[in-house]
């Protein structure tokens, strides 16, 4: 893990990535602290007016702040997109150096489940779900998007485990009778850390997408509860004539999701030994 | 090259099957087209909604393998059944196949082939000003979902027909009402459906070309190193057709796979476009007919998109084959 961090400073694009992303965690968390209003609240003498002192993203048709939405909003999706990223990671880590490693019909059988998710488009799957979130828990959203983001990762984890069973460090684990699990956690995880990070990473950005996606057309998060989906999708057919509603959401996302990808592409760049010889 | 596409087809075949079947169970428990009765009014009887929903194949008090098994018959003999409405679903999803596919085609040939000009235009030019514009330019494009890039050209769009005084962009639907009844008759409705197309297809060509230019540019700066580039100009090419002969068609290769890897995302942009620009076509029907609880509109547009992103991975097998000779000979790393 010191690799990745060392490739942090060293990239300049991981750098203003990870920068910008932590502003915006700052914005998204402290922001509500600093605003006069919560994103509950809803102001009776203000429908619809354009940014102002006091309300600094302007407001919705019903009164309701929307910078303290879009914050909230922020909050939402920057929370899923961490949790889907780590726990997609991490089962595309474990199914694929299990699947890498064992080999044999294990392998065969978890390649072809991988295989078959790749065949079923996720999104409809995850829309078709949908009832099942209806209360608005957003943990069942997370294992959701989790379950179809890891597939792609396996696949790469699998073919590197295989290739570093035969190394001789690795062997040499394996003939003074150490088990599996510690072989495959002590000796093989190591070397994989750097290409999980980076996958994590862009994990984000991909799950970022697809909440607000999903919420956008009110598969994900759902009302009351708010998402940048649906505030994007709230103001969005209004776009023209009142730009604050949607605008300043879509903003956000856009850099949220920038911010992750040059984090995530400079820190590809920086720990790819063969990448810099091309550069 | 015969065998390995049966072999490959074989494989596909029995995914299909299943991702088709999974769907439909999915759609059969997760989805309550019972519900469409319930909320009318006056409300019908029970009896009379439980006859209705046996007829459609969608009672829920059927036990879940019996309508499967019902169901399977049908999509054997080509047979999607119906909607909560009785409509037949099979006719319904040619229509609306061809409504997008109208829509993704143009977008899909202009997204790649520029994207795959303007990738491999950045690698020959690396860390010059246009490679460095090309490389912000597609980090942003990619940076931004198509929900919000298409809101974007939708407000550009508004500021050119005022500026202008004219409506150039229209972004409702797929023509105009009266259009062809104008003055330039047949033209005029052509006229009124290309301006129809413009907005969606822009939308679906910047994030396929986004995509496709970044990809483009990593693959082709591989090659511009590789010896057999050099080879070519030390032979006597110039350095135009030694990258464009020798290097462009090598770093195309490996772009035939990404084209089936971003078929699906393709798909999923499509849904987006056709529910923003109102176009009738298979993604809003889904988008509705989850909504609706229509559970065999579901399960048919699953099928038919994993059938696509099958035969997507199919055409870029072929154009991988026709590339590459050395998958034709099995020699293929």
């Amino acid at each position: 893990m010191t690799a990745v961090v060392r490739a942090l400073g060293r990239n300049r694009r991981a750098t203003a990535g990870a920068v910008l992303l932590a502003l915006l965690f700052a914005l998204a968390f402290a922001g509500p602290a600093v605003s006069p209003w919560g994103w509950e609240d809803t102001d009776f003498t203000a429908f619809r007016r354009p940014p102002s002192a006091d309300h600094w993203f302007g407001t919705t048709q019903s009164g309701r702040d929307v910078f303290a939405l879009t914050l909230r909003g922020m909050q939402k999706s920057l929370v899923i997109g961490l949790l889907v990223a780590v726990l997609s990671t991490g089962l595309a880590a474990l199914v694929g150096m299990v699947s890498g490693f064992v080999g044999g019909w294990t392998d065969r059988m978890l390649m072809w489940g991988v295989d078959l998710l790749l065949v079923l488009p996720a999104f409809l799957v995850v829309a078709v779900l949908s009832p099942l979130l209806r209360d608005g828990r957003p943990l069942v959203l997370v294992a959701v998007l989790s379950a179809f983001l890891w597939m792609v990762t396996a696949r790469v984890v699998r073919a590197m485990t295989i290739s570093l069973k035969e190394r001789e460090y690795v062997l040499a684990a394996r003939f003074t009778g150490a088990s599996t699990p510690r072989v495959l956690a002590r000796h093989i995880l190591p070397h994989l850390a750097s290409l999980l990070a980076v996958d994590a990473s862009l994990n984000v950005s991909v799950a970022v997408i697809a909440e607000s996606g999903l919420s956008y057309f009110g598969f994900g998060v759902r009302p009351p509860d708010t998402s940048l989906g649906t505030v994007i999708a709230d103001g969005g057919s209004a776009a023209t004539a009142y730009p604050w509603l949607a605008g300043f959401a879509a903003g956000l996302l856009v850099l949220i999701v920038l911010a992750v990808n040059l984090l995530g592409d400079g820190l590809r760049d920086a720990l790819d030994p063969t990448s810099g010889r091309a550069r | 090259m015969a065998g390995f596409l049966l072999r490959r087809l074989a494989n596909y075949a029995v995914l299909v099957v299943l991702a088709a079947s999974l769907a439909y169970l999915l759609a059969a428990t997760a989805l309550h087209p019972r519900a469409n009765f319930e909320d009318r009014v006056p409300r019908p009887p029970d009896a009379v909604v439980d006859a209705e929903l046996s007829r459609l194949n969608l009672n829920d008090e059927v036990p879940l393998t019996e309508r499967y098994l019902t169901w399977g018959a049908g999509v054997l003999r080509g047979d999607f059944g119906r909607t909560w409405q009785g409509e037949p679903v099979t006719a319904e999803l040619w229509r609306r196949t061809w409504v997008s596919l109208r829509l993704l085609l143009a977008g899909t040939v202009a997204g790649c082939a520029l994207g795959v000009l303007l990738g491999a235009y950045a690698a020959v030019r690396q860390h010059r000003a246009p490679d460095r514009l090309i490389t912000l330019g597609s980090y942003l494009l990619l940076s931004a979902p198509v929900f919000v890039l298409a809101v974007l050209l939708q407000s550009a769009a508004q500021k050119v027909n005022d500026v202008t005084g004219v409506q150039v962009f229209e972004w409702l639907g797929e023509t105009g009402p009266g259009a062809s009844e104008g003055t330039f008759g047949a033209l005029g409705g052509l006229g009124d459906r290309v301006r129809h197309l413009l907005l969606p297809t822009a939308t679906i060509a910047l994030a396929q070309l986004a995509l496709y230019c970044r990809y483009q540019r990593s693959m082709m700066l591989d090659v511009l190193t590789a010896d057999f580039v050099r080879t070519a100009r030390a032979k006597g090419l110039r350095h135009r057709s030694a990258v464009l002969r020798h290097g462009l068609r090598t770093a195309l290769i490996p772009m035939t796979t990404y084209f089936a890897y971003t078929f699906g995302l393709l798909l999923l942009g499509g849904v987006f476009v056709e529910k923003i620009f109102g176009w009738h076509g298979l993604g809003e029907w889904l988008i509705d007919s989850i909504t609706r609880g229509d559970v065999h509109v579901v399960a048919a547009v699953n099928c038919f998109a994993a059938v696509a992103v099958l035969l997507a991975g199919l055409v870029s097998d072929v154009l991988h084959g026709t590339l590459d000779p050395r998958v034709r000979t099995g020699d293929a790393p």
